[in-house]
Protein backbone atom coordinates (compact mmCIF):
# COMPACT_ATOMS: atom_id res chain seq x y z
CA UNK A 1 0.00 0.00 0.00
CA UNK A 2 1.19 3.47 -0.72
CA UNK A 3 -0.31 6.90 -0.27
CA UNK A 4 0.21 10.09 1.65
CA UNK A 5 0.28 10.98 5.30
CA UNK A 6 0.43 14.39 6.88
CA UNK A 7 3.29 15.28 9.25
CA UNK A 8 3.05 18.70 10.89
CA UNK A 9 1.09 19.99 7.94
CA UNK A 10 3.49 18.58 5.35
CA UNK A 11 2.26 16.03 2.83
CA UNK A 12 4.57 13.01 2.99
CA UNK A 13 4.20 10.25 0.42
CA UNK A 14 5.10 6.71 1.43
CA UNK A 15 5.64 3.40 -0.28
CA UNK A 16 4.70 -0.10 0.71
CA UNK A 17 6.24 -1.25 3.99
CA UNK A 18 7.63 2.09 5.09
CA UNK A 19 7.33 3.16 8.70
CA UNK A 20 6.37 6.74 9.50
CA UNK A 21 9.96 7.66 10.34
CA UNK A 22 11.30 6.27 7.05
CA UNK A 23 8.58 7.92 4.98
CA UNK A 24 9.40 11.18 6.73
CA UNK A 25 13.13 10.81 6.17
CA UNK A 26 12.67 10.04 2.48
CA UNK A 27 10.65 13.25 2.19
CA UNK A 28 13.28 15.28 4.03
CA UNK A 29 11.23 15.57 7.23
CA UNK A 30 13.38 14.80 10.26
CA UNK A 31 11.95 13.03 13.30
CA UNK A 32 14.66 12.58 15.97
CA UNK A 33 15.80 9.04 16.78
CA UNK A 34 18.71 7.11 18.29
CA UNK A 35 17.83 3.41 18.31
CA UNK A 36 16.61 3.48 14.72
CA UNK A 37 18.87 3.16 11.71
CA UNK A 38 17.88 3.08 8.05
CA UNK A 39 18.14 -0.49 6.75
CA UNK A 40 17.58 -2.01 10.19
CA UNK A 41 14.48 -3.69 11.56
CA UNK A 42 12.44 -1.40 13.82
CA UNK A 43 13.25 -1.71 17.51
CA UNK A 44 11.49 1.15 19.30
CA UNK A 45 13.45 1.44 22.56
CA UNK A 46 14.64 5.03 22.79
CA UNK A 47 11.20 6.65 22.36
CA UNK A 48 12.75 9.83 20.95
CA UNK A 49 10.67 9.50 17.78
CA UNK A 50 7.43 9.53 19.74
CA UNK A 51 4.75 11.31 17.72
CA UNK A 52 0.98 11.71 17.87
CA UNK A 53 -0.71 9.71 15.13
CA UNK A 54 -4.37 10.58 14.78
CA UNK A 55 -4.21 11.75 18.38
CA UNK A 56 -2.57 8.64 19.82
CA UNK A 57 1.02 8.40 21.05
CA UNK A 58 3.21 6.10 18.93
CA UNK A 59 6.84 5.59 18.02
CA UNK A 60 7.36 6.71 14.44
CA UNK A 61 10.07 4.07 13.91
CA UNK A 62 7.74 1.14 14.56
CA UNK A 63 4.38 2.28 13.21
CA UNK A 64 3.73 1.51 9.53
CA UNK A 65 2.77 4.54 7.47
CA UNK A 66 -0.86 4.50 6.34
CA UNK A 67 -2.82 6.68 3.99
CA UNK A 68 -4.44 9.67 5.61
CA UNK A 69 -2.58 9.52 8.94
CA UNK A 70 -2.30 12.86 10.70
CA UNK A 71 1.04 12.96 12.50
CA UNK A 72 2.16 15.63 14.93
CA UNK A 73 5.89 15.58 15.58
CA UNK A 74 7.11 19.06 16.44
CA UNK A 75 4.55 20.20 18.96
CA UNK A 76 5.96 21.95 22.04
CA UNK A 77 4.80 19.04 24.24
CA UNK A 78 6.54 16.38 22.17
CA UNK A 79 9.70 18.46 21.86
CA UNK A 80 9.69 18.91 25.64
CA UNK A 81 9.31 15.14 26.11
CA UNK A 82 12.18 14.49 23.69
CA UNK A 83 14.44 16.81 25.59
CA UNK A 84 13.59 15.12 28.89
CA UNK A 85 14.25 11.69 27.35
CA UNK A 86 17.62 12.89 26.07
CA UNK A 87 18.47 14.37 29.45
CA UNK A 88 17.62 11.04 31.11
CA UNK A 89 20.03 9.32 28.71
CA UNK A 90 22.75 11.80 29.67
CA UNK A 91 22.36 11.40 33.44
CA UNK A 92 21.88 7.63 33.36
CA UNK A 93 25.25 6.98 31.75
CA UNK A 94 28.44 8.99 32.02
CA UNK A 95 28.55 11.30 29.04
CA UNK A 96 31.49 13.65 29.40
CA UNK A 97 31.73 15.17 25.94
CA UNK A 98 34.97 17.14 26.51
CA UNK A 99 36.92 13.91 27.06
CA UNK A 100 35.06 11.73 24.55
CA UNK A 101 36.69 11.04 21.20
CA UNK A 102 33.26 10.65 19.55
CA UNK A 103 32.39 14.30 20.26
CA UNK A 104 31.22 15.95 17.04
CA UNK A 105 30.43 12.58 15.44
CA UNK A 106 28.06 11.45 18.19
CA UNK A 107 24.37 11.05 17.44
CA UNK A 108 23.38 11.38 21.10
CA UNK A 109 25.20 14.70 21.32
CA UNK A 110 23.83 15.78 17.94
CA UNK A 111 20.26 14.99 18.95
CA UNK A 112 20.80 17.05 22.11
CA UNK A 113 22.24 19.92 20.05
CA UNK A 114 19.29 19.70 17.69
CA UNK A 115 16.95 20.13 20.65
CA UNK A 116 19.01 23.06 21.93
CA UNK A 117 19.49 21.11 25.17
CA UNK A 118 21.57 23.30 27.48
CA UNK A 119 21.46 21.35 30.76
CA UNK A 120 20.85 17.84 32.06
CA UNK A 121 17.92 18.78 34.34
CA UNK A 122 18.02 15.59 36.42
CA UNK A 123 20.41 14.53 39.21
CA UNK A 124 23.33 12.53 37.85
CA UNK A 125 23.65 8.81 38.55
CA UNK A 126 27.43 8.58 38.02
CA UNK A 127 26.84 4.91 37.30
CA UNK A 128 29.76 2.56 37.86
CA UNK A 129 30.49 0.84 34.58
CA UNK A 130 33.55 -1.04 33.43
CA UNK A 131 35.67 -0.32 30.37
CA UNK A 132 36.50 -3.23 28.08
CA UNK A 133 39.73 -2.42 26.26
CA UNK A 134 40.71 -6.09 25.88
CA UNK A 135 40.26 -6.33 22.10
CA UNK A 136 43.24 -5.20 20.00
CA UNK A 137 41.10 -3.13 17.60
CA UNK A 138 37.81 -2.33 19.34
CA UNK A 139 37.00 -0.67 22.65
CA UNK A 140 33.79 -0.70 24.68
CA UNK A 141 33.22 2.21 27.03
CA UNK A 142 30.08 1.11 28.84
CA UNK A 143 29.75 4.61 30.34
CA UNK A 144 28.38 5.79 27.02
CA UNK A 145 26.04 2.91 26.18
CA UNK A 146 22.38 3.95 25.77
CA UNK A 147 21.06 0.41 25.14
CA UNK A 148 19.84 1.23 21.64
CA UNK A 149 20.48 -2.41 20.68
CA UNK A 150 22.01 -1.38 17.33
CA UNK A 151 25.24 -3.36 17.91
CA UNK A 152 23.16 -6.36 18.95
CA UNK A 153 21.10 -6.14 15.76
CA UNK A 154 24.13 -5.39 13.57
CA UNK A 155 26.03 -8.41 14.83
CA UNK A 156 23.08 -10.75 14.43
CA UNK A 157 21.42 -9.45 11.28
CA UNK A 158 24.30 -7.93 9.31
CA UNK A 159 27.40 -9.81 10.46
CA UNK A 160 25.77 -13.20 11.02
CA UNK A 161 27.27 -13.43 14.51
CA UNK A 162 25.86 -12.90 17.96
CA UNK A 163 28.57 -10.93 19.69
CA UNK A 164 26.36 -8.59 21.73
CA UNK A 165 23.28 -8.83 23.89
CA UNK A 166 21.39 -6.70 26.36
CA UNK A 167 20.99 -8.29 29.80
CA UNK A 168 19.03 -7.21 32.86
CA UNK A 169 16.13 -4.83 33.15
CA UNK A 170 15.62 -1.24 34.25
CA UNK A 171 18.59 0.25 36.03
CA UNK A 172 20.36 -3.12 35.91
CA UNK A 173 20.25 -3.23 32.13
CA UNK A 174 23.68 -3.68 30.54
CA UNK A 175 25.41 -4.55 27.32
CA UNK A 176 27.02 -8.00 27.45
CA UNK A 177 29.49 -9.74 25.18
CA UNK A 178 29.02 -13.31 24.01
CA UNK A 179 32.34 -14.88 24.95
CA UNK A 180 33.52 -17.30 27.63
CA UNK A 181 35.25 -14.52 29.59
CA UNK A 182 32.66 -11.86 28.78
CA UNK A 183 35.51 -9.86 27.27
CA UNK A 184 35.47 -8.60 23.71
CA UNK A 185 38.88 -10.11 22.92
CA UNK A 186 37.44 -13.62 23.31
CA UNK A 187 34.41 -12.94 21.09
CA UNK A 188 33.95 -13.47 17.34
CA UNK A 189 33.92 -9.75 16.54
CA UNK A 190 36.25 -8.38 13.90
CA UNK A 191 37.02 -4.75 13.17
CA UNK A 192 35.35 -5.09 9.74
CA UNK A 193 32.03 -6.06 11.31
CA UNK A 194 29.18 -3.62 11.04
CA UNK A 195 28.65 -4.04 14.78
CA UNK A 196 32.00 -2.33 15.39
CA UNK A 197 30.88 0.78 13.53
CA UNK A 198 27.17 1.14 14.23
CA UNK A 199 27.22 2.67 17.72
CA UNK A 200 25.45 6.06 17.76
CA UNK A 201 27.48 7.19 20.80
CA UNK A 202 31.08 6.65 21.87
CA UNK A 203 30.37 3.30 23.55
CA UNK A 204 31.89 1.08 20.83
CA UNK A 205 34.92 2.64 19.19
CA UNK A 206 37.47 1.41 16.70
CA UNK A 207 40.88 1.97 18.22
CA UNK A 208 43.41 4.29 16.57
CA UNK A 209 40.69 6.08 14.61
CA UNK A 210 39.61 8.65 17.20
CA UNK A 211 41.23 11.76 15.78
CA UNK A 212 41.38 10.98 12.06
CA UNK A 213 38.92 13.84 11.71
CA UNK A 214 39.89 16.73 14.00
CA UNK A 215 37.38 18.48 16.26
CA UNK A 216 35.80 21.19 14.14
CA UNK A 217 35.70 19.02 11.01
CA UNK A 218 33.30 16.38 12.25
CA UNK A 219 29.89 15.32 10.99
CA UNK A 220 27.73 17.51 13.22
CA UNK A 221 30.14 20.43 13.66
CA UNK A 222 28.56 22.36 10.83
CA UNK A 223 25.40 20.44 9.95
CA UNK A 224 22.64 19.63 12.40
CA UNK A 225 21.54 16.00 12.58
CA UNK A 226 18.21 17.05 11.04
CA UNK A 227 20.13 17.68 7.81
CA UNK A 228 22.58 14.81 8.07
CA UNK A 229 19.83 12.24 8.70
CA UNK A 230 17.97 13.11 5.51
CA UNK A 231 19.43 12.48 2.10
CA UNK A 232 21.11 15.48 0.51
CA UNK A 233 19.29 15.11 -2.80
CA UNK A 234 15.94 15.26 -1.01
CA UNK A 235 16.95 18.36 0.93
CA UNK A 236 18.20 20.10 -2.20
CA UNK A 237 14.88 19.49 -3.95
CA UNK A 238 13.05 20.87 -0.95
CA UNK A 239 15.20 23.95 -0.81
CA UNK A 240 14.21 24.61 -4.40
CA UNK A 241 10.55 23.65 -4.27
CA UNK A 242 9.51 23.74 -0.64
CA UNK A 243 7.50 21.07 1.18
CA UNK A 244 4.09 20.13 -0.12
CA UNK A 245 1.56 21.14 2.47
CA UNK A 246 -1.56 19.20 3.27
CA UNK A 247 -4.84 19.65 5.04
CA UNK A 248 -7.44 17.23 6.26
CA UNK A 249 -9.84 17.72 3.39
CA UNK A 250 -7.20 17.05 0.76
CA UNK A 251 -5.81 14.10 2.65
CA UNK A 252 -9.14 12.38 2.78
CA UNK A 253 -9.11 11.69 -0.91
CA UNK A 254 -5.91 12.33 -2.73
CA UNK A 255 -2.36 13.54 -2.75
CA UNK A 256 -2.46 17.30 -2.21
CA UNK A 257 -0.87 19.69 -4.64
CA UNK A 258 2.17 21.65 -3.65
CA UNK A 259 1.15 24.92 -2.09
CA UNK A 260 4.32 26.22 -0.47
CA UNK A 261 6.37 25.44 2.59
CA UNK A 262 5.01 27.77 5.23
CA UNK A 263 2.17 25.71 6.61
CA UNK A 264 2.28 24.70 10.24
CA UNK A 265 0.46 21.97 12.05
CA UNK A 266 -1.11 24.42 14.48
CA UNK A 267 -2.64 26.42 11.69
CA UNK A 268 -3.74 23.61 9.43
CA UNK A 269 -4.87 20.82 11.71
CA UNK A 270 -7.70 20.39 14.15
CA UNK A 271 -6.57 19.77 17.74
CA UNK A 272 -5.79 16.14 18.44
CA UNK A 273 -8.47 14.31 20.40
CA UNK A 274 -7.63 14.00 24.06
CA UNK A 275 -6.87 10.33 24.51
CA UNK A 276 -6.16 9.35 28.07
CA UNK A 277 -3.90 6.45 28.92
CA UNK A 278 -5.38 3.62 30.94
CA UNK A 279 -8.84 4.19 32.31
CA UNK B 1 23.04 57.50 34.24
CA UNK B 2 21.26 54.31 35.21
CA UNK B 3 22.85 52.19 37.91
CA UNK B 4 25.23 49.61 36.53
CA UNK B 5 24.31 45.94 36.38
CA UNK B 6 26.19 44.08 39.11
CA UNK B 7 27.87 40.80 38.21
CA UNK B 8 29.61 38.34 40.51
CA UNK B 9 31.66 35.38 39.28
CA UNK B 10 33.40 32.45 40.92
CA UNK B 11 35.10 29.20 40.10
CA UNK B 12 34.20 26.26 42.36
CA UNK B 13 35.56 22.86 41.29
CA UNK B 14 36.67 24.33 37.98
CA UNK B 15 39.94 25.17 36.29
CA UNK B 16 39.31 28.89 35.60
CA UNK B 17 39.20 27.99 31.91
CA UNK B 18 35.67 29.41 31.70
CA UNK B 19 36.90 32.68 33.24
CA UNK B 20 39.73 32.76 30.69
CA UNK B 21 37.19 32.22 27.92
CA UNK B 22 35.10 35.07 29.38
CA UNK B 23 38.15 37.34 29.03
CA UNK B 24 38.37 36.24 25.39
CA UNK B 25 35.54 38.66 24.62
CA UNK B 26 38.60 40.94 24.32
CA UNK B 27 37.82 44.55 23.38
CA UNK B 28 34.15 43.93 24.05
CA UNK B 29 35.15 44.06 27.74
CA UNK B 30 35.32 47.83 27.34
CA UNK B 31 31.72 48.19 26.24
CA UNK B 32 30.70 45.65 28.91
CA UNK B 33 32.44 47.75 31.57
CA UNK B 34 30.27 50.72 30.61
CA UNK B 35 27.11 48.92 31.72
CA UNK B 36 28.27 46.45 34.39
CA UNK B 37 30.40 46.47 37.50
CA UNK B 38 31.90 43.43 39.15
CA UNK B 39 31.18 42.37 42.71
CA UNK B 40 32.82 39.23 44.12
CA UNK B 41 35.01 37.80 41.37
CA UNK B 42 38.58 36.68 40.74
CA UNK B 43 38.75 39.91 38.72
CA UNK B 44 38.13 42.11 41.78
CA UNK B 45 39.33 40.10 44.79
CA UNK B 46 36.18 41.11 46.68
CA UNK B 47 35.80 38.42 49.30
CA UNK B 48 32.05 38.13 49.72
CA UNK B 49 29.16 38.61 47.38
CA UNK B 50 26.77 41.52 47.96
CA UNK B 51 23.39 41.90 46.26
CA UNK B 52 23.93 41.31 42.53
CA UNK B 53 21.96 41.07 39.33
CA UNK B 54 23.86 38.21 37.74
CA UNK B 55 26.04 35.45 39.23
CA UNK B 56 28.24 33.31 36.99
CA UNK B 57 29.30 29.98 38.52
CA UNK B 58 32.10 27.99 36.96
CA UNK B 59 32.80 24.45 38.15
CA UNK B 60 30.90 21.81 40.08
CA UNK B 61 30.77 21.28 43.83
CA UNK B 62 33.54 19.13 45.33
CA UNK B 63 33.94 20.39 48.92
CA UNK B 64 32.14 22.10 51.80
CA UNK B 65 33.45 25.55 50.87
CA UNK B 66 32.02 25.20 47.35
CA UNK B 67 28.60 24.59 48.92
CA UNK B 68 28.86 27.72 51.09
CA UNK B 69 30.03 29.89 48.19
CA UNK B 70 27.30 28.56 45.92
CA UNK B 71 24.63 29.29 48.54
CA UNK B 72 26.06 32.76 49.10
CA UNK B 73 25.74 33.43 45.36
CA UNK B 74 22.21 32.07 45.26
CA UNK B 75 21.20 34.22 48.21
CA UNK B 76 22.61 37.36 46.61
CA UNK B 77 22.14 37.01 42.85
CA UNK B 78 18.84 37.60 41.13
CA UNK B 79 19.96 35.41 38.22
CA UNK B 80 22.34 32.51 38.64
CA UNK B 81 24.05 31.01 35.59
CA UNK B 82 25.85 27.66 35.45
CA UNK B 83 28.92 28.29 33.32
CA UNK B 84 30.57 25.39 31.51
CA UNK B 85 30.54 21.59 31.54
CA UNK B 86 31.73 21.15 35.16
CA UNK B 87 28.97 23.36 36.58
CA UNK B 88 26.42 21.51 34.45
CA UNK B 89 27.46 17.86 34.90
CA UNK B 90 30.46 17.82 37.24
CA UNK B 91 32.88 17.56 34.33
CA UNK B 92 36.44 16.40 34.70
CA UNK B 93 36.55 16.64 38.53
CA UNK B 94 33.53 14.30 38.64
CA UNK B 95 35.69 11.53 37.18
CA UNK B 96 36.76 10.92 40.78
CA UNK B 97 33.18 9.83 41.49
CA UNK B 98 34.08 6.39 40.20
CA UNK B 99 36.60 5.87 42.99
CA UNK B 100 36.31 5.93 46.76
CA UNK B 101 37.34 9.30 48.19
CA UNK B 102 39.81 7.52 50.46
CA UNK B 103 41.48 5.87 47.47
CA UNK B 104 41.77 9.24 45.72
CA UNK B 105 43.47 10.81 48.76
CA UNK B 106 45.81 7.84 49.22
CA UNK B 107 46.79 7.91 45.56
CA UNK B 108 47.38 11.66 45.52
CA UNK B 109 49.13 12.17 48.87
CA UNK B 110 50.48 8.85 50.06
CA UNK B 111 50.89 5.99 47.59
CA UNK B 112 51.23 7.82 44.28
CA UNK B 113 54.43 7.75 42.25
CA UNK B 114 56.80 10.61 43.14
CA UNK B 115 55.06 11.63 46.39
CA UNK B 116 57.53 13.20 48.85
CA UNK B 117 56.79 13.29 52.58
CA UNK B 118 53.56 11.31 52.21
CA UNK B 119 50.69 12.49 54.41
CA UNK B 120 47.03 13.25 53.82
CA UNK B 121 46.46 17.00 54.38
CA UNK B 122 44.38 17.56 57.51
CA UNK B 123 44.76 21.24 58.38
CA UNK B 124 41.46 22.45 59.91
CA UNK B 125 41.54 25.40 57.49
CA UNK B 126 41.13 23.06 54.54
CA UNK B 127 37.55 22.53 53.36
CA UNK B 128 36.37 18.94 53.67
CA UNK B 129 35.90 17.05 50.43
CA UNK B 130 32.46 15.74 49.53
CA UNK B 131 32.21 12.03 48.76
CA UNK B 132 31.15 12.91 45.20
CA UNK B 133 31.54 15.91 42.91
CA UNK B 134 28.12 17.30 42.03
CA UNK B 135 26.76 19.65 39.36
CA UNK B 136 25.48 22.88 40.88
CA UNK B 137 21.83 22.41 39.90
CA UNK B 138 21.70 19.58 42.44
CA UNK B 139 22.47 22.08 45.26
CA UNK B 140 20.63 25.32 44.36
CA UNK B 141 18.16 26.52 41.74
CA UNK B 142 19.94 27.57 38.56
CA UNK B 143 18.27 29.95 36.15
CA UNK B 144 20.35 29.51 33.00
CA UNK B 145 22.98 27.12 31.68
CA UNK B 146 25.92 27.98 29.47
CA UNK B 147 27.30 24.75 27.96
CA UNK B 148 30.83 24.25 26.69
CA UNK B 149 34.29 23.28 27.89
CA UNK B 150 34.73 26.18 28.01
CA UNK B 151 31.78 28.13 26.60
CA UNK B 152 33.25 30.27 23.84
CA UNK B 153 33.65 34.04 24.25
CA UNK B 154 30.69 34.44 21.88
CA UNK B 155 28.53 32.38 24.23
CA UNK B 156 29.46 34.67 27.13
CA UNK B 157 28.77 37.73 25.00
CA UNK B 158 25.46 36.32 23.83
CA UNK B 159 24.26 35.45 27.37
CA UNK B 160 25.44 38.65 29.03
CA UNK B 161 23.84 40.85 26.40
CA UNK B 162 20.55 38.99 26.71
CA UNK B 163 20.55 39.11 30.51
CA UNK B 164 21.57 42.77 30.65
CA UNK B 165 18.74 43.59 28.26
CA UNK B 166 16.32 41.55 30.33
CA UNK B 167 15.83 38.79 27.75
CA UNK B 168 16.04 35.00 28.07
CA UNK B 169 19.36 33.98 26.51
CA UNK B 170 19.11 31.66 23.51
CA UNK B 171 21.92 29.99 21.62
CA UNK B 172 22.03 29.39 17.86
CA UNK B 173 23.09 25.88 16.75
CA UNK B 174 26.68 26.95 16.02
CA UNK B 175 27.23 28.03 19.63
CA UNK B 176 25.82 24.92 21.34
CA UNK B 177 28.79 22.73 22.24
CA UNK B 178 29.39 20.39 25.14
CA UNK B 179 33.12 20.15 24.45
Amino acid sequence: MSGTLCIDGIAVPFSDGQTIIEAARSAGVYIPYLCHRPGYAPYGSCKLCTVKVNGRTNTACTLPAADGQTVISNSPDLQHDRQRITQMLFVEGNHFCPSCEKSGNCQLQAVAYHQNMLDNHYPHFYAQRELDASHPDILIDHDRCIFCNLCVRASKEKDGKEVFGIAGRGIHKRLIVNSPSGKLKDSDISVDDEAAHVCPTGAILVKRSAYLAPIGERIYDHHPISEVACEKAVLDTQAAKGHASCDQAQLAGQVPQNSGSDSHYAASMPPAPDIKHGR
Amino acid sequence: MAAKIKIATTSLAGCFGCHMSFLDIDERLLSLAEVVEFDRSPLTDIEHCGPCDIGLIEGGVCNSENVHVLREFRNNCKILVAVGACAINGGLPALRNFFKLEDCLLEAYQDGIGVDNPQIPNDPELPLLLDKVRPIHEIVKIDYFMPGCPPSADVFWNYLNALIEGRDPTLPYELVHYD
